[in-house]
């Protein structure tokens, strides 16, 4: 690979002041490391987080909002269970991407910003806007599979790979920046990019600016007793998400109090739509009325040349998500978290 | 002469002891030391450029940008490639293919090598291959079967399968009361052994030293002695250890053999491990196959006609057509059988042997067809089956030399359950409303064996050294291969110390086609017995040994004693007879290899029978083998333990040929844009949570003087059209494309 320098920053000061034009962010290397073999990514500086103080911590704000520093560990969320208890579908997600090993490496900030999985972006000899704007998209016409069913543009019709984005939308996630004008935050629906006529900006991240910490706010662990992650895929573990949904339920006297339901592998971003979240309010769960809100999520969806299957698996992915939330989170994490082969739901919490 | 060979009921201690494999810890701490983990000192790195295209030519490449590049050494093109001596078409050794190795700037397929890059640091090299940005004039490529237009099979031999006709075909499909035609696709599969294919090589004069993993010591030897114009003698190879084969390291791959030349031409020793990537290119693959299936059967169920037509890919430049319809040929009592195959030539790497090779596809579609006639036909599948069991090997009328089928089928349904199955598809539901299917397929693989020579010595201490240049590719044979040698000597496994890995020893054949642990024992097994009959003669000779005078007595050595055959009184201690004799080591050789009139008097095969259960998501599509059963007989199993292994690898193979495995080539580039293993699936271990192997007994008396037959490629037989027929049975939908997937069950 072309030979880089490397640096490795104490402070989030000293790291912002390494930055320039070339340089990256280096989190656990999962995803940019792979990417520099393939000649895909090609930086001239590389600026290791790993040594940079006080972004390893979860902590509990005194209004109840739960902070995450960017360097805490896809691992180590998971296994913290006082976080998994007031998010379950956030460990849920988490614990149903990747495999053990690259969940111990990588960081919360790093899958925030992890690429995407095109095999066109990936394929250095391949064209891709998302890389060199302009250059054309070599994804449309190719080996098909994980492109977008809504929100693509004629430039670019990849998707956002990540599981624990989904959640973490539903839940109003805040993403916590600091960069060379000083500290940001930004919303999780804002957060990644639909590519429109410029694929090559995928987050709102600006040049220069570093993740320091995501943030739950105050009242996401309302949905802690009816929130699930479904992800159908191609393998029983270790695969990435056909189609998936995060689904959370505010349950009052039977009734739906407020509903959150977002879809993965669907569009360059998690997908929301507030209508669909809307129709349940009030309502009491069932399968009819969750197949009325997964339709007008996924309204508008594309089926391109032949994704006519994978807008109704969608759909009734959403569905799915949303009936299983509507039993009860599990008392305890599946053993296949997420999976469709999920022992059948056993004790539930806040029943 | 009898037409059974003498076989002793036991071999002794160690044979059919489910012995731990006495290599695990080195490996899982690492100690094991594969090729890629040798690095001489004044090592060089060689990186390769692949293609980008699979049709063209390479029209120019950055040279300067890549020697300019720190680190980097030279660059090898087709411009300034040093000579190599023999020619890269050459096929003279077996099993050889055509390779590629920089001799023109034409493009035959996607990740071939068009330029090496050495240099003193991996990275450096890598760097260099880069900058060389390769330009080509394209060529429309053609990656697909639907590509370019069959013809018929060029020449006999190594994957240039024959036509075959039993019978009359065409009155066996006019005397079938009920038919299928169908159509089968398998998909483009790529060896992905967990040790890519590396080399270390380094020359001393005319002399080649060589760290490579390979399936056959000889052979390789062989190879390379003849493209670089040297005696066989002059390569040496040290490999203990393959991180797995599956019949892509048999014979000097392309990349392997520009290290070596490059070594040459730099005059320091040079390392090159392929990438994940390049393993989907120039080091074999599973060719895609389209398969049709016209079956008959009478109204009984019995089947009047197989008739099986294969198109599969090979490339443009060389010969290797799957040769899947052989599969149906040996299995089924039908009253007329045909197998014909056509090829479809690429622009892909040429394909190669893959674990079970011909009949993993041909099953596949077999087992499928099968279970579709007996569907029409109102029969239960495995009640069809048996109604068309072969008691003598279809079309030719051999005997079988054992099969033990039947208890197979019998024994597997049974503890799979298979009596409850409802036969009406789309009818079970498991608690949580899966949709929930049983399916089953027959397994059959060949037990052929190579030629391979071994040699024994034990010495006056009570222990032995036994040796052969066998390879452990991973399935056990420096365990399995030394309990064999343990029991012909009579020793225990401990007093034993067998050598294997290394070129200098002798030669150890081939592991491959299941035939490896039934040649390179056998060849054990007859050096321990030379051992023994030199030992008898010594000591019958000896006055002083309670065996003296029992010249004309046979002997059997056991429990490091030798008897007079017979005679349980009279022994005498296998140490003792050589101190008695002066002490010296006591060396017997032996060979392991059939006759060519044994071969030919019986048909030898290992069978089995496979039953699946899967789960379907009915709304989102998503499937799970929950269960497999297998049950297989395969003559005497030296390690059950080992064996049991190697059946499961094979099954869950089944699972990844019928679920997951799938290269899928971009048809504009004709490369391939899954060759990872992000992208390119085999199972994990929550995709097998049920796996069962029942090993049936079963006693061969011409098989081989040890009885054993082989379990290294059967457990994928017969498993992928068993998961297809589970999948039919759960959904009602009948697939017919591997491998299956969330999009076949949807809409
Ligand atoms: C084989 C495989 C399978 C996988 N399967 C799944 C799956 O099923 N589901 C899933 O969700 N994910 C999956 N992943 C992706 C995995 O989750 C990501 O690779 C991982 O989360 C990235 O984290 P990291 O810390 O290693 O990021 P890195 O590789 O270090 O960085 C990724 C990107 O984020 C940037 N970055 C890192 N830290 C910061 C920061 N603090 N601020 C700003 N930018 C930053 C980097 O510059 C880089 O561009 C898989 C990955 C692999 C290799
Ligand atoms: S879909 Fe997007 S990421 Fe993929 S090749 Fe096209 S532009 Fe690049």
């Amino acid at each position: 690979m072309k030979s880089f320098d490397f640096v490795q920053p104490r402070t989030v000061a000293e790291a912002l002041a390494a930055w320039g034009p070339g340089a990256v962010w280096l989190g656990g290397g999962t995803s940019l490391i792979d990417l520099m073999k393939l000649g895909v990514a090609q930086p001239d500086v590389v600026i290791d987080l790993g040594r940079v103080a006080g972004m390893r911590s979860v902590d509990v704000q005194g209004d109840g909002a739960v902070r995450i520093g960017a360097l805490v560990s896809n691992a180590d969320l998971t296994r913290d269970a006082a976080f998994a208890a007031r998010f379950p579908m956030v460990a849920e997600a988490l614990l149903s991407g990747a495999s053990g090993q690259l969940r111990n490496a990588a960081t919360v900030a790093g899958n925030l910003m992890q690429h995407t999985r095109c095999a066109y972006f990936q394929d250095a000899g391949a064209a891709c806007n998302r890389r060199d704007p302009g250059a054309g998209c070599d994804a449309q016409g190719g080996v098909g599979g994980g492109v977008a069913v809504l929100g693509a543009s004629p430039a670019c019709i990849a998707v956002n790979p990540s599981d624990f984005c989904v959640p973490l939308a539903a839940l109003d996630a805040v993403v916590e920046v600091q960069g060379p004008e000083g500290g940001r935050e930004i919303a999780m629906a804002d957060f990644h990019l639909l590519p429109g006529d410029t694929p090559d900006r995928v987050t709102a991240l600006a040049p220069g600016e570093l993740i320091v910490a995501l943030r739950l706010p105050a009242g996401a662990d309302g949905f802690a007793g009816h929130s699930r992650y479904l992800k159908v895929r191609d393998r029983t573990s270790f695969a990435f998400a056909t189609a998936s949904a995060a689904a959370g339920l505010r349950m009052e006297h039977g009734r739906i109090a407020e509903a959150r339901l977002a879809l993965g592998a669907v569009a360059a971003k998690p997908w929301r739509v507030a209508e669909a979240e809307a129709v349940l309010i009030g309502q009491t769960p069932d399968a009819d009325l969750f197949d009325r809100a997964a339709t007008i999520a996924m309204a508008g969806a594309e089926p391109g040349d032949d994704l006519a299957w994978k807008i109704d698996l969608a759909r009734k992915t959403a569905v799915r998500a949303l009936c299983l939330a509507a039993a009860g989170t599990p008392a305890r994490m599946p053993a296949l978290p997420a999976s469709v082969f999920a022992e059948p739901a056993g004790e539930k919490v806040h029943a | 002469m009898p037409d059974t060979l003498a076989q002793p009921m036991r071999f002794g201690s160690s044979s059919g002891q489910p012995v731990t494999r006495r290599d695990g810890i080195a490996k899982v701490t690492g100690d094991a030391d594969y090729a890629a983990d040798h690095s001489p000192s004044g090592m060089l790195h060689a990186v390769y450029a692949p293609a980008a295209i699979a049709r063209g030519r390479v029209t120019a490449m950055n040279t300067v940008a890549a020697e300019a590049h720190p680190g980097v050494v030279r660059v090898i093109t087709p411009a300034n490639r040093p000579a190599l001596q023999g020619d890269p078409a050459d096929k003279s050794v077996m099993f050889t293919f055509r390779i590629e190795v920089l001799q023109d700037d034409t493009v035959r397929y996607a990740g071939q090598p068009v330029a090496l890059v050495l240099a003193e640091t991996l990275e450096a090299a890598t760097e260099g291959a880069r900058l060389l940005d390769p330009q080509y004039a394209v060529e429309v490529p053609r990656v697909t079967l639907a590509d370019a237009e069959s013809e018929p099979v060029a020449g006999q031999g190594f994957g240039q399968p024959a036509d075959t006709t039993h019978g009359d075909v065409d009155a066996g499909h006019a005397a079938a009361a009920r038919s299928v035609d169908v159509t089968y696709t398998t998909a483009a599969q790529y060896h992905n052994a967990m040790e890519p294919h590396a080399i270390v090589a380094q020359w001393e004069g005319d002399h080649l030293s060589l760290d490579v993993p390979t399936q056959a010591f000889a052979l390789s030897c062989a190879g390379y002695a003849r493209y670089f114009g040297i005696p066989a003698e002059n390569v040496t190879i040290r490999c203990p250890y393959l991180g797995g084969g599956f019949g892509s390291k048999a014979i000097p791959a392309g990349p392997l053999v520009l290290a070596v030349l490059a070594a040459r031409d730099v005059g320091r020793p040079v390392k090159l491990a392929l990438t994940r990537k390049q393993m989907f290119g120039p080091v074999g693959h599973r060719g895609a196959t389209e398969q049709r299936l016209r079956i008959g059967a009478d109204g009984e169920g019995r089947l009047s006609v197989i008739d099986h037509d294969n198109v599969a890919e090979t490339s443009t430049f060389d010969d290797f057509v799957e040769p899947a319809a052989n599969a149906s040929q040996g299995l089924y009592a039908a009253g007329a059988l045909r197998s014909r195959h056509r090829a479809v030539r690429l622009d892909v790497g040429t394909p190669g042997p893959m674990r079970a090779p011909g009949e993993a596809s041909g099953s596949a579609a077999l087992e499928c067809a099968m279970d579709e006639l007996a569907e029409a036909s109102g029969i239960d599948p495995l009640e069809f089956r048996l109604r068309n069991y072969a008691e003598t090997e279809p079309g030719t009328g051999r005997p079988y030399s054992s099969k033990a089928l039947r208890d197979c089928y019998l024994q597997g349904a049974e503890r799979f359950g298979w009596s409850g199955r409802p036969s009406a598809p789309g009818t079970m539901r498991d608690a949580s409303g899966l949709l929930t299917g049983w399916g089953m397929g027959t397994a059959l693989f060949p037990a052929p064996m190579f030629a391979a020579q071994a040699r024994a010595t034990l010495k006056a201490d009570g222990t032995a050294l036994v040796e052969t240049s066998a390879a452990d590719m991973g399935q056990g044979a420096w365990t399995a291969l030394a309990q064999i040698a343990a029991d012909s000597l009579g020793l225990p496994l401990d007093a034993v110390e067998f050598r294997a890995g290394h070129s200098s020893l002798p030669d150890g054949g081939v592991a491959g086609g299941s035939g490896h642990t039934a040649t390179a024992g056998g060849a054990l097994h007859a050096a321990g017995l030379d051992v023994v009959r030199q030992l008898g003669e010594i000591a019958a000779a000896d006055p002083e040994s309670p065996l003296h005078g029992a010249g004309n007595a046979q002997f059997v050595a056991r429990d490091g004693r030798l008897f007079v055959e017979g005679d349980e009184g009279r022994s005498d201690a296998l140490a003792d007879i050589l101190v008695r004799a002066g002490g010296a080591p006591l060396t017997g050789t032996g060979r392991g290899a059939r006759a060519p009139e044994a071969a030919a008097a019986h048909a030898m095969y290992s069978h089995g029978a496979v039953f699946a259960e899967v789960k379907v998501d009915p709304d989102l599509g998503q499937i799970r083998v929950s269960r497999l059963v297998g049950a297989f007989a395969a003559g005497r199993i030296i390690n059950p333990k080992l064996a049991e292994s190697q059946l499961f690898g094979g099954m869950i193979w089944g699972v990844s040929f019928a679920l997951h495995e799938e290269a899928k080539f971009d048809r504009r580039t004709g490369r391939i844009m899954n060759a990872d293993f992000a992208g390119y699936h085999v199972p994990v271990n929550a995709d097998v949570p049920g796996l069962e192997v029942i090993m049936v007994h079963e006693d061969d008396p011409h098989v081989n003087p040890l009885g054993v037959k082989g379990v290294g490629e059967i457990g994928i037989v017969g498993t992928v059209g068993a998961i297809g027929n589970a999948i039919r049975h759960a959904t009602g939908r009948r697939v017919r494309r591997f491998p299956i997937r969330i999009e076949g069950m949807l809409g």
